[in-house]
Formats: structure tokens, C-alpha cells, sequence
């Protein structure tokens, strides 16, 4: 199966983790990753005001760029996704945005939301399944407790984003059984870790990467795992310091027995 | 009402598409805002307030700095209303004009460490400045 694939910034750079531990482990599990020749920034940021429309533009872009493939776009950043997937919305769903859009982008053809945009934790489930993850999985986390943070960009609002269950998701605990280890549910796992606010007011961030944390903790958790930088950095440093905090995909390539492609070897499964 | 804030007032309904009368008043948005304590004006304020045409005291508001975007008015608002747009748009009609921008490339350098995430900064433009 072959995906366009949108990086976005941050991977590129901070969170070069969280990207080349996703790649090394979609090549085992036999996905292909075609980065999209050219991307930008998409904002981090959905723009909720109706009339921002030169902030959404890098975001079509790149589903543009993706329906010239014929490919599903995939993703991988949370707040990446958040903003595609809310952008393509928007463009099937608001004629009025949608005339205006492409009357400016003069785009080869017309775009109208056409691209379906996957995150990766929904291409392991839908595409490979949970189950031949379990079978392809070299490395299991026997023994460990990872608790699940799912923060606010892949859940909300639910009725755009149907990535899962807001209240009560599943989807990344199910992740978690498959890579052999138990997975923690704690109250905390669906609440703001502060976001942006931390750049001007890091005390909020602490309040609420505490509470997640502190939360996680009471339930027995030993490592959180996450798809957001932002949320990463939030718990990571304004948390309690109490358990690490890394990438779903880390895990996954720790499980699947693959490095990142600059350390040698990535074997199929 | 003055003659700037009833325009304000109708910019915001406007770029926000939120539809005030919507609200029935439960106040489920502020009991769920996990940035409650940190708000002077509570997200289902933003909703009468605006609806009052009274928008004048909430473009002064903290809570336009302090509102996460994290969503959850919206998904759990009984009847759609999405506040966390609202707050969106009066911040728009805060930092559109000139010289409204909260945040200013030259006090970047300050706030950061080396692990901050390209994303964090990004996002706070995005947010705080135009
Ligand atoms: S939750 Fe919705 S209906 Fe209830 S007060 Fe807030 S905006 Fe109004
Ligand atoms: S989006 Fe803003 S107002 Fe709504 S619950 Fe989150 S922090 Fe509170």
C-alpha cells in the first residue's frame, strides 16, 4: 500500500524521532511513505476564523498535491493532521469557501476535498491491522505499562476528526496490546496539556502536563507515549518528570526489531 | 451601543459562524474549559456577551490569551454552539488591526530553549499575531 505523506515541520527538525521511527517501521511492515515533493507549513494551527483563507492554502496544497497521486495523504504529526484534515472539510463541505479557494489558487483542477487524509495510527489499524502487527512484532513489551496520551488534535471535534470515541478512545491502547505491552487508561489522556499558552504562560502548561502526568502515574503507567511534539515537550518539561514521555512510533520500531534508516537495517516482516 | 462595537460585534458573528442564539445557557462549555481558573471571562460569557453586543470588554480579556483551543466546548456544547470560535474571531478583531499583534518576532528569541518544538512557535504566531 502507498501513501503520499505530509511531514510537516517539526518532524523535520525536533522531532526527527518521531518521523524516521514511523518510516523505518512502515518499510517492515511493507507500507510505502512517499514524502510529497513539495510541502509547507501547514499552520499547526486550524484556522477557526471562516474568512482565514491564505492560512489554509498550504494545507489544500498538499491534498492537492496528494489527489494528483491518487494516493491517500497520510500523516503523522497530530496537530498536522488536525489542520488537513479540518482544511479538507472545509473544502467539501463550505461552497462558498470552496469558489473562493480555488478561485485564487488556480489550481490544474478544481479542489474540492477529494483526498482522504489517514494518520498513521489509523493506517496501522485499518490498512495492516492490529492483529498482523501482533505477528510481525520481534521485540514485545512484555511487562510494561504505557499509558496512552491522546491530548486535544486527534479527538476533537469528533464530528470532523472521527479518529475515535472522544470520551473514550481506544485506538492507541489497542497500539499498545499489540506491541505486547499492558496498556494504562487514565482520566488525563484526553486533556489539554496547555498547548501554545506555554510560550507566554508556562504555569498553565505545568498545571495541566501535571495533571496528565500525576494522572498516568496513579494508574501505574512506566512511559507515556504520544503523536503530538507539542504535547511531548509540554509533559516532558513542564510535567513532573516522574516517567519519560515518547513517540507512538518509537515504540513500534523498538517492537518491530527496526532502526531508523540511518542505523542499518530495517528486515520485512 | 457604539457605532464601533456594534461593527465589531458583527465582524465577529461573522468570521466566527457561530450562532449566538443557539445557546441555551447550561454553562457546560466553562464547566468543561480545563483553562477555567485562568480566564477572566468564561467561554459561555463570550456567547451572551456577544450576543449583548457587548464585545467591547471581551477584546480587553485575558481569557483571549488563555483560551487553548483544545476543544472542548466545542465537542461537548449540547447544542453546537462552538464558543472556542468565538474567542477565535474577538482575538481576530484584537490582533487584525495595526499594531495589534501580541507577539513580536523580536521577543521570540527569549522565550525559547532547545527543545521547543518548531510547532509551539508556529502556533503562537498564528494565535497572537497576523
Ligand atoms: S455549552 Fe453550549 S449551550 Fe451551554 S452555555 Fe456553553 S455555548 Fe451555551
Ligand atoms: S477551547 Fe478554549 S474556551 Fe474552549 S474549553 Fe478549550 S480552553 Fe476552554
Amino acid at each position: 500500500m502507498k501513501f503520499s505523506y505530509y511531514p510537516g515541520c517539526t518532524l523535520k527538525t525536533r522531532a526527527a524521532e518521531l518521523d524516521e521511527a514511523a518510516r523505518a517501521a512502515a518499510e517492515a511492515l511493507g507500507v510505502v511513505m512517499e514524502e510529497l515533493p513539495e510541502w509547507q507549513c501547514c499552520g499547526a494551527v486550524y484556522p477557526l476564523a471562516r474568512d482565514e483563507l491564505a492560512t489554509r492554502m498550504s494545507a489544500i496544497r498538499a491534498l492537492d498535491s496528494a489527489k494528483q497521486s491518487n494516493q491517500p495523504l497520510l500523516t503523522l504529526c497530530s496537530a498536522c493532521h488536525h489542520v488537513i484534515k479540518r482544511v479538507n472539510n472545509d473544502m467539501r463541505t463550505d461552497a462558498d469557501m470552496r469558489t473562493k479557494v480555488n478561485t485564487y489558487m488556480d489550481l490544474n483542477s478544481p479542489y474540492s476535498g477529494e483526498t482522504k487524509v489517514v494518520h498513521y495510527l489509523e493506517m496501522l489499524r485499518d490498512t495492516i491491522g492490529f492483529d498482523k502487527i501482533k505477528e510481525c512484532v520481534i521485540n514485545p513489551m512484555s511487562g510494561r505499562k504505557i499509558a496512552a496520551y491522546y491530548g486535544c488534535m486527534l479527538l476533537r471535534p469528533s464530528g470532523v476528526m472521527q479518529f475515535d470515541n472522544p470520551e473514550n478512545p481506544s485506538i492507541m491502547e489497542d497500539f499498545i496490546s499489540a506491541v505486547g505491552a499492558l496498556p494504562v487508561k487514565y482520566p488525563y489522556r484526553n486533556e489539554c496539556c496547555g498547548g501554545y499558552v506555554s510560550i507566554e504562560a508556562r504555569n498553565v502548561s505545568r498545571e495541566m502536563s501535571k495533571k496528565v502526568m500525576n494522572s498516568a502515574v496513579r494508574r501505574g503507567a512506566d512511559t507515556i507515549i504520544t503523536a503530538c511534539p507539542l504535547c511531548l515537550y509540554n509533559l516532558n518539561e513542564n510535567g513532573t518528570g516522574e516517567i519519560p514521555v515518547v513517540y507512538f512510533t518509537e515504540l513500534l520500531a523498538d517492537a518491530l526489531g527496526v532502526k531508523t534508516r540511518e542505523g542499518g537495517l530495517v528486515h520485512a516482516c | 451601543m457604539h457605532a464601533d462595537e456594534q461593527r465589531q460585534t458583527e465582524t465577529i458573528i461573522r468570521t466566527s459562524g457561530v450562532n449566538v442564539r443557539k445557546c441555551m445557557k447550561c454553562g457546560k462549555c466553562s464547566a468543561t474549559c480545563p483553562n477555567f481558573a485562568e480566564m477572566d471571562i468564561h467561554p459561555h460569557r463570550f456567547v451572551s456577551m456577544v450576543e449583548e453586543g457587548d464585545v467591547a470588554a471581551l477584546m480587553r480579556s485575558k481569557s483571549l490569551w488563555r483560551c487553548l483551543s483544545c476543544f472542548a466546548c466545542v465537542e461537548r456544547c449540547p447544542r453546537g454552539v462552538e464558543p472556542a470560535h468565538l474567542i477565535e474571531a474577538v482575538r481576530m478583531e484584537v490582533i487584525r488591526p495595526q499594531g495589534g499583534n501580541r507577539l513580536r518576532p523580536e521577543a521570540v528569541p527569549a522565550l525559547l530553549d532547545e527543545k521547543i518544538p518548531q510547532q509551539l512557535i508556529v502556533s503562537a504566531f498564528r494565535k497572537y499575531s497576523k
